[in-house]
């Protein structure tokens, strides 16, 4: 007899305007175990995940928590019995130190209504909490803002563990760690579920889920589509279950021919804020150059001084041969070297705005005339890109943010190709893009280099470096350490490369 | 224990201070009879001087933050010195000069405390001046239709809790913006000022209708803006009493949980709301104490001044409070505040403009030249924040 579950939740339904998010899910946390959730995008993980933690109230159906029927009025009861949420938008007040934040809102005061503050005993209590989850004691003082991604998250995790939590839900908490910092993440994963603590986690990364997961419930379209247990967890299994049939040619490569002239060539370019060695680097036509590297390893940065987005202070680039001198973005654009930018949200589009008008922004030129919108020009442009990228969306004039993630990256291309790109730096194309839209944009990343444009493109998903490059090199602080022919390629050749390993 | 050394010896320095102040201002000494007024402004300087340093924290970062505001004063000041050391007809460092600067840095401070501490909390409060300006008339109309000067004190300041009150309520329940809100009170609370008194009001108006009020009206006079009934200064008892309140604001912003949770609230609401705190609460609370302390800095302004003006009093105060609190350490942005900063930056609008009649700016040009002054303030400000940065890496 095994013991009795954590947390049930029965036959869950939640109604928002317009779209059954859950339809009748059930889901069964054990005390003690990594239950990961998995699904695409809009299959209903944030909505169920926000249930469990009193974000939302559920339309229909039961939780039962340690047993009993519970209805939590919000994240704060939530927090209360033990459920805490770890957001993928920290919660932290960024201004203040750890140790406020551990103890924010149930402070130890004197004075009665004063609430005059008390710090020490929260200087000496929330020392401990911070070794419980691997972090130095002497951090309390540290203000929060001042610390990486992955510690700020691991204080998050640590007030959840002082308000003595029994389920932890992570929302993609890896997603913008590095990669050491995703292995200690594991670790504390590891001691909490030792300690009694069930965690209930969403992630995107399969290869994560494989590794740290126990079990994995998986939903689709709002429903429960199975379950698996630890021993099935392969990839295949997954997604097969994720998307509901077998995915064929997730990485297709049906057009690619073998690679032409080169187009772009960096020659000992250096940056401001960069590395000192200057770096040098060749994508031809027809090829898709994969870049891989941990993060921080400077892609990011090398892309954005190629596309005028940082200074260049040494080095030249060739376009087809000729150097292209690239002082500000409309260069590189004028030039046809296009970048489809690593945050989507931030840089990538303008949420608020409609699809069209994202689509126009940067091909005003070209749908004007002497200064004036030609609005047939502007309608067939849109009614083009968002038939040939098979863009999901009501209308041009839908705003671009209520599109999802996959749909959004697929406008931020359609951006581009109206321009004719010739050579087309992706950053991270597929982050946040659920298993389904990922395969299209594979195909459409294959349909590119078929037709001759060098594309340049900066991954940290593994499978994707392995499926869809051509040619891969990998980067490490900053300069190239190595490069690898598609035979060469393997996951050990680039972590070792990435790592400092050496060819 | 060490915090009650630390303490103690803040005290004694402030006890020092106020002694040697005292000394060379040829002050009467605060020993005599009590309930003497200078026993009063002795002790409470001493007080809130204690309880300002005590609560400011000395890092670099706190003092990078107000080295901008720092430099201007200093700059200014200097400026000053040498007028008065080589231009032997004009005298800005004597007594007298002194305490007019000080007194304003006083009215202009009680607001400062109110507006910074909503930016703080991620609001903005334009009505201030107006509030200023209906407290001001509000306060001598009162005492003149025979309201005892108390009275009328406290009526003021509950008109200042309710109009905070609106305020919050339209901005916290309704979810408008309070940059709208207090436009839009802006302009209304001017309105009701120029409704309620067509013409200026005044103390002696006041004295005259209604004798038996005159003594009380006196001492309330020099107990609070320092003046004798003869309109001399004695002591710029503004400061002080602006001193107390920024004492008991950096109390609450630095020692007390609710500071703790207008920090949050200002830098993530959402965080806060997560750790259980009552943001909408908060936030209401702080409209309260903004609006309130406008109104007592109403009451402050006719005292110091003798009357006011529907139409013109406490004009563009907002702004002039904006900018102190901005120039004092708080971004706009919301979640930065130094209560001892603040202090400070209400320093620098007074001293400018004295500065500018001693240097003979002419009128037409103070306006440009205090903009301009204000403004390389704050670019010092923002270029030593990024400095900072760059050198943090």
């Amino acid at each position: 007899m095994p013991e009795e579950p954590l947390l049930i939740a029965r036959a869950i339904r939640k109604q928002f305007p317009g779209v059954l998010a859950l339809d009748d899910v059930s889901v069964t946390v054990r005390a003690g175990e990594v239950l990961a959730l998995v699904g695409e995008n809009g299959a209903g993980k944030s909505t169920l995940m926000k249930i469990l933690a009193g974000v939302y109230q559920p339309d229909g159906g039961e939780i039962l928590y340690r047993g009993q029927p519970v209805t939590f009025s919000g994240p704060l009861a939530a927090m209360k019995s033990g459920v805490s949420l770890i957001h993928q938008e920290l919660n932290l007040a960024e201004n203040l130190s750890v140790q406020d934040n551990l103890f924010l809102g149930r402070e130890n005061t004197f004075g009665g209504p004063l609430k005059l503050l008390d710090n020490r005993p929260a200087a000496k209590s929330g020392g401990v909490l911070l070794e419980r989850v691997g972090l130095p004691a002497s951090y309390v003082s540290k203000i929060v803002g001042e610390l990486p991604p992955g510690q700020k998250q691991l204080v998050e995790i640590a007030r959840a563990i002082g308000l003595d939590a029994k389920l932890l839900i992570m929302d993609e908490p890896t997603s913008s760690l590095t990669q050491a910092e995703t292995d200690r993440l594991y670790e504390v994963i590891a001691a909490l579920k030792a300690s009694g603590v069930s965690i209930v986690y969403i992630s995107h990364r399969l290869a994560e889920i494989r590794r740290c997961a126990d079990r994995a419930v998986v939903l689709r379209d709002g429903r429960n589509a199975g379950e698996l247990a630890k021993a099935e967890l392969t990839h295949d299994n997954i997604v097969r279950m994720m998307v509901g049939r077998d995915l064929k040619q997730f990485f297709p490569r049906n057009h690619r021919t073998t690679a032409g002239a080169t187009v772009l060539e960096l020659d000992g370019l250096c940056y401001r804020g960069g590395p000192t060695k200057p770096l040098s680097l060749q994508v031809r036509a027809g090829e898709v150059l994969g870049m891989a590297g941990l993060i921080g390893a400077g892609r990011t940065e090398l892309s954005e001084a190629v596309f005028g987005l940082r200074s260049q202070s040494a080095g030249r680039v060739l376009l087809n041969g000729d150097a292209v001198r690239i002082r500000k973005p409309a260069d590189a654009i004028r030039a046809g070297i296009l970048l489809v930018p690593e945050d989507r949200r931030k840089h990538g589009l303008v949420l608020e705005a409609s699809v069209g008008a994202n689509l126009s922004l940067p091909n005003l030129d070209r749908i004007s005339h002497r200064g004036f919108l030609d609005d047939g020009a502007e309608r067939s442009l849109h009614a083009e890109m968002i038939e040939q990228l098979r863009v999901k969306t009501p209308s041009a004039a839908q705003a671009v943010g209520l599109l999802s993630g996959g749909n959004q990256q697929k406008v931020v291309f359609g951006k581009w190709l109206a321009r004719g790109p010739k050579v087309l730096i992706l950053d991270e194309p597929t982050r946040g893009v659920d298993v389904g839209a990922k395969t299209e944009i594979y195909t459409l990343i294959d349909e590119l280099a078929g037709r001759g444009v060098a594309i340049w493109m900066i991954t940290s998903d593994m499978e994707e470096l392995l499926g869809v490059s051509d040619r891969a090199v990998v980067m490490h602080e900053g300069h190239i350490a190595g490069e690898l022919t598609r035979a060469e390629m393997t996951e050990q050749a680039v972590m070792n490369l990435a790592t400092g390993g050496g060819a | 224990m060490s915090g009650t050394i630390k303490l103690g010896s803040i005290f004694a320095g402030s006890l020092g201070a106020v002694a040697i102040l005292w000394f060379t201002l040829a002050l009467p000494w605060p020993t005599t009879s009590l309930g003497n007024r200078y026993q009063l402004w002795s002790i409470s300087l001493v007080v809130s001087l204690t309880l300002l340093c005590f609560t400011f924290e000395l890092s670099w970062r706190n003092m990078l933050r107000l080295l901008g505001v720092l430099v201007l004063l200093g700059s200014i000041l200097g400026r000053l010195a040498i007028i008065q050391f080589l231009e032997g007809d004009k005298t800005p460092l004597d007594k007298s000069n002194i305490f007019a600067i000080l007194s304003e840095q006083g009215s202009l401070g009680i607001i400062t405390l109110g507006a910074a501490l909503l930016i703080l909390t991620g609001g903005i409060d334009l009505s201030v001046g107006s509030v200023v300006g209906l407290a001001a008339v509000t306060f001598g109309t009162l005492m003149e239709m025979g309201c005892p000067p108390l009275a009328a004190l406290a009526i003021v300041l509950l008109l200042g809790v309710a109009i905070g009150f609106t305020n919050g309520l339209l901005v916290t329940q309704l979810k408008l913006q309070s940059f709208l809100v207090t436009l839009c009170g802006m302009f209304m609370f001017r309105g009701f000022a120029r409704a309620i008194n067509t013409s200026n009001t005044g103390l002696q108006q006041a004295k005259s209708n209604h004798p038996e009020f005159a003594e009380s009206l006196d001492s309330m006079r020099a107990l609070l803006v320092g003046k004798a009934a003869n309109g001399a200064v004695e002591f710029p008892a503004t400061l002080v009493v602006m001193m107390l309140l920024a004492a008991i604001v950096a109390v609450i912003l630095h020692k007390s949980a609710y500071g703790r949770y207008w920090f949050a609230i200002g830098y993530n609401d959402q965080a806060a709301r997560y750790a259980g705190i009552g943001v909408e609460r908060q936030r209401l609370s702080v409209f309260v104490i903004c609006s309130t302390l406008a109104a007592f800095a109403g009451i402050l302004l006719l005292l110091w001044g003798g009357s006011a003006n529907p139409s013109n009093a406490g004009n563009s105060y907002e702004l002039y409070a904006i900018t102190a609190a901005v120039l004092g350490g708080v971004s706009l942005k919301g979640g930065e505040c130094i209560a001892a900063g603040l202090i400070l930056g209400a320093l620098v609008q007074p001293i400018i403009f004295n500065w500018m009649s001693f240097d003979q700016i002419p009128d037409s040009a103070q306006l440009w030249v205090m903009g301009l002054a204000l403004l390389s303030g704050t670019i010092a400000d923002e270029l030593i924040r990024r400095f900072r940065r760059r050198a943090k890496g």
